[in-house]
C-alpha cells in the first residue's frame, strides 16, 4: 500500500477500487462450500438407489432442497470469482477482456437461476 | 510487452525451476477449480434440471451419463461420464484440501519450506485416498 495518493491509501481500495472484497468473498464462499458439498456427497452416497423416485423424493424434502439452493448460490458465486481470476491471468487482448467480462457476469447468474428454479419446482411439487 | 526484444535476461519461467509439490498443488488448484466450475456445475445443472423435468428427462440423463442403455454413442458417453464423475470427485477433494491449505496460508502460517512441501504433498495424498474411499463406498456397499 506504499503507492497512490493519500486519500487512496485511506480508502484502501487499491487500483481495482474494490479493496479485498473479491478476495474475502472467495474465502467466505469457500468455507460455505466446505460444509455444503460434503453434505451433498454424503447424501448421494447414502441413497439406497439413484432412480428417479428416490432422488426426487430426497430433493423435495425441506433440508435437501434448501441445501441445494444454497449450493447453487454458493458454488456459482465461488466459481464466478475463480474463473474471473483465471481469465484475468490469461486474456490480455481488449476484445477478449470484454467477452470474458460479459461471460463471467452473465453465465453464472443464468446457471444458478436455472438450478434454483428447478429445485423450487421439485420442492413445491411441480414435478 | 510489445516492445522490441533485447538481449536483457528474461525472468525465469516454469521450465527453469525444479518442480516441487507446492508448484504442482498450486496449478492443480486452478485446474481442478475450473474443471469443477465448468464440468461440475454443468453436470449439476443437467442433473437438477432433469429431475425437475420429470422421469423421462431423468432417465435420459442417466442413460447418457452412466447407464448407456440406448447403445451406440451412449455407450461411449456413459463411459466418459463415469470417468468425469470420478474425476470431479477427485477434483473436489483436491480443490477442498488445497483450499484449506490456502486458508492456513492466509493467516500467515505454513510458509517454512519443509512444512509447505509436506502439506502440499498431503493434499495430493488426501484427494486420491478420499476419491478411492468415496467410490468404494458408493459402488461396493
Amino acid at each position: 500500500m506504499g503507492n497512490g495518493t493519500s486519500i487512496g491509501r485511506v480508502r484502501g481500495l487499491g487500483s481495482s477500487h474494490q479493496g479485498t472484497h473479491h478476495w474475502l468473498l472467495s474465502r467466505l464462499t469457500a468455507v460455505g462450500n466446505l460444509v455444503l458439498i460434503p453434505f451433498l456427497l454424503v447424501s448421494l452416497a447414502l441413497m439406497p438407489s439413484h432412480d428417479y423416485a428416490t432422488v426426487h423424493a430426497w430433493l423435495s424434502k425441506p433440508v435437501p432442497s434448501t441445501a441445494l439452493v444454497l449450493i447453487l448460490i454458493n458454488t456459482f458465486y465461488h466459481a464466478r470469482l475463480g474463473v474471473q481470476v483465471m481469465l484475468e491471468d490469461y486474456i490480455h487482448e481488449e476484445g477478449g477482456k470484454v467477452v470474458a467480462w460479459l461471460l463471467v457476469n452473465i453465465v453464472p447468474f443464468a446457471g444458478a437461476a436455472f438450478g434454483i428454479i428447478s429445485v423450487i419446482r421439485i420442492a413445491l411439487g411441480g414435478a | 510487452m510489445a516492445q522490441a526484444r533485447s538481449n536483457r535476461p528474461l525472468s525465469p519461467h516454469l521450465q527453469i525451476w525444479r518442480w516441487g509439490p507446492a508448484m504442482l498443488v498450486s496449478i492443480l488448484h486452478r485446474v481442478t477449480g475450473n474443471g469443477l466450475a465448468f464440468a461440475g456445475l454443468g453436470l449439476l445443472l443437467w442433473w437438477v434440471g432433469a429431475i425437475a423435468s420429470g422421469p423421462e428427462s431423468y432417465q435420459t440423463f442417466l442413460d447418457w451419463v452412466w447407464l448407456g442403455t440406448g447403445g451406440g454413442l451412449q455407450v461411449v458417453t456413459a463411459l466418459l461420464g463415469k470417468v468425469v464423475l470420478v474425476g470431479l470427485t477427485w477434483a473436489f477433494f483436491q480443490h477442498a484440501a488445497s483450499g484449506i491449505r490456502h486458508l492456513v496460508l492466509d493467516i500467515g502460517a505454513g510458509y517454512e519450506l519443509e512444512t509447505n512441501a509436506r502439506w502440499s504433498t498431503l493434499t495430493l495424498v488426501f484427494s486420491v485416498l478420499a476419491t478411492i474411499l468415496f467410490w468404494a463406498f458408493v459402488l461396493l456397499r
